[in-house]
């Protein structure tokens, strides 16, 4: 019988797979629901001996099994999409059933945990060190060092809590690895457990990914047994951007609202429950599990480029041509990142920006697409690379309405907790919607008492408005506590200073 | 069963777990459709809070609401990724054949970046809408 493979991820499902799989399944085929290979644009993709057929509607399936159809892509582990990729974190994508423990040990799977629970806590803590990996989910702070903090805190409880909030637009590489991969996150979170004495462990994830939930479940039911005495829990948050950052996480666990902690203490040190806590993106514990395993670490410290080692599971997402996951060593320039792989924008007009690092990363000129996929090359352009996720705009967009749309997130989802980001967001957004309009606002009674000595007593022109908003900026940017204020003036600025005509 | 004895059900289900004020809150909020001020008092009353600690943590969050709405959702995602694919452009079409009967929520971003704009009905994500396959969506709610 023919065996077709079709990805039960969510984004092929709300492409139409599920259809499309019972087409297959009423033609006569046996159909096996896997990973996505995190081609989008190919999604919904059928896979028949190795050869891909896509984006397929149900009406395709008569032509594909007769071999007329010309929807196909030949064979996928060929496509430049795939062969230009080095995947380490994705390496099953696409290619086993995300469920399947059979499909997991044949690739490797649980070989880094029984390794690591081979050798001493100290030896694993110093391989994750070795292999250089970086906080995938944007800070890019140590893994290793992280993880010795919290193996030498003295505590009778420790937690290792993963961040799967991925609240960041234009990223969705911790929902893929999540559905398509839930045994690596797990096994990953049990190393961890094991390189720290931790004992328990939270996944929080965002309440917008049903499936991604509802596999974790599934994934924790058939496996729980397996990393004993280690025990994992699945969180669903409550609809909260601010819940991604760190601290703001670990009160919203403990049942708290999802305020910002001011560090230190470090949540390594008093994290979950006042208990020494690692807190790791998804896509950092889960690059753990290949670094464990014979040699691991050294080949992942191998590939990269400066101080970013290993491979980044890139998302291009956006107005691109060829949207989806693309994992390579750190490095690659944006140039080949938009316009050789993703194939520039999919409206077919020329790219005008491109925002690296979701709602806090600044817009990229198309000029500056030089830029070297790096944590520092970035930093050193007042720029971030965040989450690795890349969202391309074509010519059509308002850098100014993308300017006014941060500061409105940054007010919508402030936690509130220091002024320069709750009253500053508001502000700003009321600034950008006044420069925009061109206009400028009545002096206020207020303004105009005596004792208001900084106040100005005419109308402020729209240089004076421009001023105000670089002045804003500067003081969310430094005044802060969290990215969340912190950052937004980077997309703010960015977009200010290379569009200025869009705020006009 | 009055929303009482379902609020006390919930709550014992929870029992012993750590940190249980969010998933309780979750199932109240799945099971009756709010989280009213009523249930907020049980609730604090069950865990030993005050009324505000659980106020300030219900009226925190953006999925729990103060009072129920039993018309259908569509959430739609009006983040960058989906503004770059020209979700605002069918905005005004989903207002109008959303009207007073279905409510229309933004989400910021489904993680369906590469394929927008995408939306929500239910538990299904519906991924490459245009103006027309929103507004059947919609209408379909
Ligand atoms: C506003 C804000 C939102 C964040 N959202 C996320 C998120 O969704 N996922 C994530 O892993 N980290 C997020 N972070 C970063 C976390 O605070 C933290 O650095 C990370 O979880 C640490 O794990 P890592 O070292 O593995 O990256 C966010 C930070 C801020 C300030
Ligand atoms: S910057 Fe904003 S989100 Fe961060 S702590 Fe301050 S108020 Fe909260
Ligand atoms: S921005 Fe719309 S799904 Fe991510």
């Amino acid at each position: 019988m023919t065996v077709v493979r079709i990805s039960d991820d969510a984004l092929a499902i709300a492409c139409g797979a599920d259809n499309l799989a019972c087409a297959f399944a009423e033609a006569g085929c046996e159909v096996e629901r896997v990973s996505s290979w995190g081609m989008h644009w190919l999604e919904p993709l059928a896979e028949i001996d190795g050869q891909g057929w896509g984006p397929l509607v149900p009406g395709d399936v008569a032509s594909v099994l007769d071999g007329s159809s010309d929807k196909g892509v030949g064979t996928i582990a060929d496509h430049p999409f795939i062969a230009g990729q080095q995947r380490l974190t994705f390496s099953r994508a696409g290619k086993t059933r995300p469920l399947s423990l059979e499909d997991y040990a044949a690739t490797g799977g649980w070989a880094g945990l029984n390794r690591a629970r081979s050798m001493a806590p100290e030896a694993v803590v110093e391989e994750v060190i070795t292999s250089g990996l970086r906080g995938r989910g944007g800070a890019g702070f140590p893994a290793g060092i992280k993880w010795r903090t919290v193996l030498e805190a003295a505590g009778e409880c420790k937690y290792i809590v993963c961040n799967a909030d991925e609240g960041d637009s234009g990223t969705f590489a911790d929902r893929m690895l999540m559905e398509g991969d839930p045994f690596a996150l797990i096994e990953g979170m049990a190393i961890a457990a094991y390189a720290t004495g931790a004992s328990k462990g939270f996944i929080y994830v965002r309440s917008e990914y049903l499936h991604a939930i509802a596999k974790l479940e599934s994934a924790l039911a058939l496996v729980q047994a397996l990393v004993l005495p280690f025990e994992i829990e699945v969180r669903v948050g409550a609809g909260a951007y601010v819940c991604g950052e760190e601290t703001s996480l670990l009160n919203s666990l403990e049942g708290r609202r999802g305020e910002v902690r001011a560090k230190p203490p470090l949540p390594a040190l008093e994290g979950l429950f006042g208990c020494p806590t690692v807190v790791n993106n998804v896509l950092t514990l889960a690059a753990v599990p290949h670094i464990l395993t014979e040699g691991g670490a050294a080949a992942y410290a191998a590939v990269g480029h400066g101080r970013s080692k290993g491979t980044m599971p890139i998302q291009l997402a956006g107005n691109v041509k060829h949207g989806g996951l693309f994992e390579v060593p750190f490095g690659m320039s944006l140039r080949e990142l938009v316009e050789q792989v993703g194939g520039g924008t999919a409206s077919g007009r020329p790219v005008k920006a491109v925002q690296v690092g979701g709602p806090l990363g600044a817009y990229i000129h198309p000029r500056d697409f030089d830029l070297p996929f790096d944590y520092e090359a970035y930093a050193e352009r007042g720029a971030l690379i965040g989450h690795g996720g890349i969202t391309v705009f074509d010519d059509s967009a308002d850098m100014g309405r993308q300017a006014q749309f941060a500061m409105e997130f940054c007010a919508a989802e402030s936690c509130g907790k220091c002024t320069p980001c709750r009253i500053g967001a508001v502000r700003g957004a009321e600034l950008i919607e006044r420069i925009r309009r061109g206009g400028s606002r009545a002096v206020d009674a207020v303004e105009t008492l005596p004792q208001m000595h900084n106040a100005p007593k005419q109308q402020r022109s729209r240089e004076d408005n421009v001023a105000l908003l670089e002045d804003l900026c500067e003081t969310m940017r430094d005044a802060s506590l969290c990215a969340l204020g912190g950052f937004t003036p980077f997309p703010v600025l960015s977009a200010l200073r290379q569009w200025p005509e869009d705020f006009e | 069963m009055s929303d009482q004895e379902r609020i006390a059900g919930i709550v014992a289900e929870h029992e012993g777990r750590e940190g249980p004020l969010l998933p309780l809150l979750r199932d109240i909020q799945a099971e009756l459709g709010c989280v009213s001020a009523e249930a907020e008092a049980q609730v604090a009353q069950a865990l030993n809070l005050s009324r505000a600690e659980v106020h300030g943590v219900a009226s925190f969050y953006h999925d729990f609401t103060e009072r129920p709405d039993p018309r259908p959702c569509v959430e739609i995602c009006r983040a960058e990724a989906c503004q770059a694919r020209g979700v605002e452009a069918l905005m005004q079409a989903a207002r109008d054949a959303a009207g007073d009967r279905v409510r229309l929520a933004d989400v910021y971003c489904l993680g369906l970046c590469s394929v927008g704009p995408n939306a929500k009905l239910d538990d299904a994500v519906h991924a490459r809408l245009d103006a027309a396959g929103l507004v059947s969506l919609i209408e379909s709610a």
